[in-house]
């Protein structure tokens, strides 16, 4: 669902101002460091819209969606999610609103015990809720499997019997047991090969538009980000350094960073020899 | 059930392994008990050849070996000469003195490693971690020696803890609460000893297997899904970073027959450590021998319950032991 002009006067569900986290790199000499990882970082996200965050490794992305999930804490500036501020909460408070904002990582190998099984890892976040009896659980993981696309007989394999794409796949089912507002995917399709990237990809779409989803999507793959965003955020030294829709992006790109992030996209025309 | 049959297999295979070196090893050596008799002039080497002819030390090492095995298999572990009476039961009250101190000693040092090795790892390179750190590495680096004198020097110059032996000679006359206390005065210092020697190791284990685990991804997804930081470090760290600790448990109970000996013969306790270094020095062969294959057993039987445990707690290896 893209947002259109005259939807300007929804309320967005995600509003960032100012954010700042910054921690302390403690020296050999005994000093003290100040690392800026996420510097003044302001933006909106409408319910159901995907807004992209782009840059390169270590521009402050991840720090920004650690502390969007309430898994960090933001040195200063405040985060409103349906309205409230989430930066400042207590940490029992901050423990319900996680579950609301769901991340997804770049590796899918390492997001899950090991030790459990397909089932066991979709039926954990249900079995939180505490309200289900054990055979409910087990048939709404079946069909949070059969939703992100797997087949319900893979229930009983372990995580590393599992491709790339169908560990993300898993790990998607599992961020949607809970039925969160919002997901993040940080990085999510990096570690996977091209076709697998293009199907996840067609799986995220698919269930934005039928759970309404809004997406984080953090990426370094411009490409992909415009190909999935309403609108894109170009990050930098851990500020926003260019913003807008993902066509002027990708066509007036007005910064240096951005330049580079789009001569790191692959094009088809660089496979073919020049003619002569 | 295949993974278990061959680790049975393993334990087997290596305990007749063991028994056999034990016996090569203690045959091998020069001279035997009945050698100090000849020096003796009183004794007629008629007498002496009569005994070595009777314990079969004159027979060939091979025949030797198929009648111990077949007597051990019998649950006869032979005979002590200087003791004159069954290796078993000679054994065993000094087995069970060993096991009432390592057991206590082990139970105290996990209960201290486990909550203490997780704190550290949640608080990694933090003050209070790094003091730690640096105090485990200062009690690795003393020998359990000098720590095992040092506990005998604080109970001869404090006067209040016993310096030897397991309990007073006046203990028979005591009530029973006066029996547990002198019965724990007397164990206070070694199992301090021991608990020291073993502790810094479970914990260095335990931390560095809790802080690999504290890093994955799957945890901040666990958190990110509402979970307590206590359940987090407990239901889900810590079963998966058991691997290795269950394998050093399994390596603990395996020395809890071993383990000992050093403090043991330092701060006289009256259990296996004394008991075969004495048998050693008078060449007390079946002594030995049978002292060797205990300690052998409890180490194939701490690995056995390890492997055991691992087969329980690890799918993963359920699968791959299953293809």
């Amino acid at each position: 669902m893209k947002v259109s002009d005259n939807d300007k006067d929804m309320q967005p569900l995600v509003r960032v101002e100012n954010l700042m986290k910054s921690y302390a790199n403690r020296k050999i000499t005994g000093q003290c460091e100040e690392v800026r990882a996420v510097d003044g970082v302001s933006f909106t996200i409408f319910p159901g819209a995907t807004l992209a965050v782009v840059g390169e490794s270590g521009s402050g992305k991840s720090t920004l969606a650690l502390c969007l999930a309430c898994l960090e804490k933001p040195t200063s500036g405040n985060i409103q999610f349906e309205g409230a501020d989430i930066s400042k909460l207590a940490e029992k408070e901050r423990r319900t609103i996680r579950r609301k904002i769901q991340l997804i990582f770049q590796d899918p190998a390492s997001s899950f015990n090991p030790r459990w099984s397909v089932l066991e890892i979709v039926a954990e976040p249900l079995a939180l809720q505490g309200s289900l009896s054990r055979d409910e659980i087990r048939l709404r993981a079946l069909a949070l499997l059969e939703q992100v696309g797997l087949s319900p007989e893979m229930e009983r394999r372990l995580p590393a019997e599992l491709s790339g794409g169908q560990r993300q796949r898993l790990a998607i089912a599992r961020a949607l047991a809970l039925e969160p507002s919002v997901l993040i995917l940080d990085e999510a399709l990096s570690a996977l090969d091209c076709s697998t990237q293009a199907q996840i990809a067609n799986l995220l779409v698919d269930l934005q538009s039928a759970r309404d989803m809004t997406y984080l999507f953090i990426s370094h793959d411009l490409a992909m980000a415009a190909h999935l965003a309403d609108e894109i955020a170009v990050m930098n030294h851990g500020r926003i350094v260019e913003q807008g829709p993902p066509d002027k992006i990708l066509k007036q790109p007005q910064t240096e960073i951005t330049r580079e992030l789009l001569a790191a996209v692959p094009r088809m025309t660089f496979a073919r020899p020049e003619a002569q | 059930m295949r993974y278990l049959l061959r680790r049975f297999g393993h334990a087997v295979f290596l305990l007749v392994g063991v028994s056999l070196l034990a016996f090569t090893f203690t045959t091998l050596a020069p001279g035997n008990y009945f050698d100090e008799m000849r020096l003796n002039p009183q004794i007629a080497p008629e007498t002496i050849a009569a005994l070595r002819t009777q314990y079969e030390l004159d027979r060939p090492l091979p025949i030797r070996y198929a009648h111990w095995v077949s007597s051990v298999l019998h649950g006869d572990m032979g005979f002590s000469f200087a003791y004159n009476s069954p290796v078993l039961p000679l054994l065993w009250v000094r087995a069970r003195n060993t096991l009432l101190l390592t057991i206590t000693a082990m139970l105290l040092a996990w209960g201290i490693a486990l909550p203490l090795g997780i704190w550290s790892a949640e608080h990694l390179g933090r003050l209070p971690d790094r003091l730690l750190s640096l105090g485990t590495a200062a009690l690795m680096v003393i020998p359990d020696l000098a720590l095992a004198l040092g506990f005998l020097v604080i109970a001869v110059k404090s006067g209040r803890f016993p310096t030897g032996g397991m309990v007073s000679l006046h203990f028979e006359s005591l009530a029973f609460p006066g029996k547990l206390g002198d019965l724990f005065l007397h164990m206070a210092l070694p199992i301090t000893a021991l608990v020291l020697s073993v502790l810094p190791l479970l914990l260095r284990h335990v931390r560095a297997a809790l802080a690999e685990v504290l890093d994955a991804p799957f945890l901040l997804a666990a958190e990110g899904h509402g979970i307590s930081r206590r359940t987090l470090l407990y239901r889900y760290a810590l079963p998966a970073a058991a691997n290795p600790l269950i394998s050093l448990f399994g390596f603990s109970i395996g020395t809890l027959l071993s383990g000992s000996l050093l403090v043991e013969v330092v701060m006289s306790w009256p259990g296996l450590g004394p008991f075969l270094l004495e048998a050693i020095l008078a060449r007390d062969l079946y002594v030995v021998i049978g002292g060797v294959l205990l300690s052998t057993l409890f180490l194939i039987g701490g690995n056995f319950l390890a492997d055991l445990l691992l087969y329980w707690a690890d799918p993963r290896i359920r699968t791959e032991a299953s293809v």
